[in-house]
């Protein structure tokens, strides 16, 4: 026992040794701060995106994996993310929840708390990046992406029920890190040690991804937003993101230290609306430039088999589209699985019906509204700082709406602060898994959090965005990986529901058995 | 078979009123009585990851609070005057869900009390006995 915990003190180490604030002398802060982090991010970065030159572009080999996965999901399940998506809204609804469990997590709940994790800065900053790098014809891929990752998310979500931890006290753990281990230990004493050893690297993974896309790019990309409305460089705001920082660490260890879940909770309300306001908005523009409509269509086609003017051609165009999506809608990376364990359900795959709308709204709709506004509204920049994402998403939506880059700042930081959340979560639980539970790695695991932030809105752009990239992105090997081994396991449980429901043997409930009656007494 | 008179409670003080006036209707015609308290929940409402983690656990406590705290109390009190009693709680939407219970029961008359709520809360919210009156298939009496 005790050597065990020794090793895992020793492992803390390491992880405090990469902590990013040196003492922080008043001039220049946020320099300093970028330099000391900056090899660490770029040493990362180097690794995890280690690629391979296809028609003079470099392709970073974790996103054929992640592609190579989703496709591979897709034709296995037979196309489950068409054959279930009716099914997966009647499930949303509640047509088939038992009211005697009202009152436990349901499946819009579960799927609603993994959206606000995932909807956010990919949808607005990533997409303009994709677009003005990639050409009109990223978007096309981009979609592409989001159909096949919603089979990603199928599987791992099923999974991530089906492995859960459920507690004597009633509360339940569940995510990657539980499905590679139970999952891969069942299938064998050789895969135990393989499966042990994955949920490791993914617990690792995921701890440097709640640091990266979950914590620094957010912070980094809404000060940004927050300091262009002020008025850019001669901004009050100019040189101060450390400032920014430690306001958003406050409000973030409010409620991840301090426990007051209403801010959380506060948060977990406006983000659906500011959602839909952004939707409504990037729509009126559409609808109010309906007739740029249909060019921007063929733009998007077109642009996805011949693209001009766009480095690598068609690879280069089909690199970007598919490495925005993959970062926007996490699919096939393993984090949804954690928020979507919560769940009460004791048919595990109807919760990977449900997941199948998390790429399929993230990806699908909202990011192609970003591209159309984008395309529509002639905005777009091939030489584009990858860092000014959000920055054009915003000058797109003010040509058409003058004030809306405030709603855009407010939505941002929103985003940014419900991802923090959820991603302060996922870390967490990983961090546990690592560690054990204990008030010390507990309360350590939110101090890096919280530093973290305060980093990522001090940093230069560039290695913000290849650190988070590089983090989020790793998590895949581990969990795809592990996922190839127990996908026998998901078509036994998704065969026999599915002969459940086609002879209607699941039991419905309200209205939907209500209609079902009458429909019975017609015939 | 004898006739199921469902009541609803929202604090075992508030809803005295409803209760005597049940109580006497069920004395009358030998009725059974369900005692039905619902605890304001939606299914889609957007929770944080941690809340949704400890849900379960949350839900026990509710129901088992509502059941010590409102509905036995009300239940042993109408056994010890010679009435047949049985209580319920549920989560839910509470109109909706008094309704459902109802039918679930194959009650014939439904009982509520009036809360006190204000105007201005009514018109904005609506009250749930408003909206029972509204969707119910069954007699609804509201005692004020």
């Amino acid at each position: 026992m005790r050597s065990t915990r020794a090793g895992r003190l020793a492992v803390l180490f390491v992880y405090c040794f990469g902590l990013p604030l040196s003492a922080a002398a008043a001039e220049n802060v946020d320099q300093r701060i970028d330099d000391a982090i900056r090899p660490w991010a770029d040493g990362i970065s180097g690794l995890i995106f280690s690629s391979f030159p296809v028609a003079g572009v470099d392709i970073p080999i974790v996103l054929v994996w992640l592609i190579f996965a989703a496709t591979f999901f897709t034709l296995y399940f037979r196309f489950i993310n068409f054959r279930a998506f009716r099914h997966g809204f009647q499930l949303v609804r509640g047509d088939y929840s038992d009211p005697m469990a009202a009152g436990e997590v349901t499946h819009f709940q579960a799927l609603a708390t993994a959206l606000s994790g995932t909807v956010g800065l990919g949808n607005i900053a990533g997409v303009a990046v994709a677009v003005s790098l990639g050409g009109p014809g990223a978007t096309f891929w981009m979609i592409l992406a989001g159909l096949l990752g919603m089979s990603s998310k199928f599987v791992e979500c099923t999974l991530g029920v089906k492995y859960r931890n459920e507690y004597t006290d009633g509360t339940v753990s569940g995510g990657p890190m539980y499905y590679l281990s139970k999952g891969l230990a069942e299938r064998g004493p050789r895969l135990k040690i393989l499966g042990k050893f994955l949920a490791v690297m993914f617990a690792v993974f995921c701890v440097g991804g709640s640091f990266g896309g979950g914590n620094m790019f957010q912070a980094n990309q809404s000060f940004v937003q927050l300091l262009a409305v002020t008025g850019g460089e001669s901004s009050w705001l100019a040189g101060k993101g450390w400032v920014f920082g430690l306001v958003v660490a406050a409000l973030v260890g409010l409620v991840v230290i301090g426990g007051i879940q209403g801010i959380a909770r506060v948060t977990s309300r406006i983000v659906p609306l500011m959602a839909v306001i952004y939707l409504a908005a990037g729509l009126s523009i559409i609808a109010i430039n309906a007739e740029a409509v249909p060019a921007a269509m063929g733009a998007i086609v077109s642009g996805a088999f011949s693209p001009q003017g766009v480095a690598g051609g068609v690879v280069g165009v089909l690199f970007q589209g598919f490495k925005r999506a993959a970062f926007s809608n996490e699919a096939g990376i393993g984090s949804a699985a954690i928020a979507h364990s919560a769940v009460r359900t004791s048919r595990p795959v109807s919760e990977g019906f449900v997941a199948l709308y998390e790429p399929f709204i993230d990806t699908v709709v909202v990011c192609t509204v970003t591209a159309l506004v984008i395309i529509i509204t002639g905005t777009w920049n091939p030489s584009i700082d990858p860092s000014q994402g959000v920055a054009l998403t915003s000058s797109a939506f003010e040509s058409a709406i003058p004030w809306f880059p405030w709603v855009l700042t407010i939505a941002v930081v929103l985003f940014a602060f419900s991802t923090m959340i959820s991603w302060s979560y996922y870390g967490l639980k990983a961090w546990t898994y690592l560690f054990g539970e204990s008030k010390i790695a507990d309360a350590l695991y939110k101090i890096l959090f919280l530093a973290f932030i305060v980093a990522g809105s001090s940093m230069q752009l560039g290695s913000v965005i290849d650190f988070s990239d590089a983090m989020i992105f790793a998590m895949a090997f581990p969990n795809v990986l592990g996922i190839y081994f127990l996908l026998p396991v998901v078509k036994r449980e998704l065969d026999e529901y599915w002969a459940d429901y086609k002879e209607g043997r699941l039991p419905k409930f309200g209205k939907a058995a209500r209609l079902d009656r009458v429909a019975g007494t017609k015939k | 078979m004898s006739k199921v008179l469902l009541v609803g409670v929202d604090c075992s003080d508030c809803s005295n009123r409803a209760l005597e006036y049940a109580a006497k209707a069920a004395e009358k015609s030998k009725l059974q009585m369900i005692v039905v308290h619902v605890i304001d929940w939606s299914p889609f409402s957007f929770n944080t990851a941690k809340e949704n983690e400890e849900r379960h656990q949350r839900r026990e406590a509710e129901l088992d609070r509502a059941h010590k705290e409102i509905v036995d109390p009300v239940v042993s009190h109408l056994r010890e005057q010679g009435l047949y009693a049985r209580g319920v709680v549920r989560h839910g939407h509470p109109a909706e869900t008094v309704n459902a219970l109802a039918q679930e029961f194959g009650a014939t008359n439904i009982i509520i009390g009036k809360t006190g709520s204000s105007r201005l809360k009514t018109q904005l919210f609506g009250s749930v006995a408003n909206t029972l009156v509204q969707i119910s298939e069954l007699p609804v009496t509201v005692v004020p």
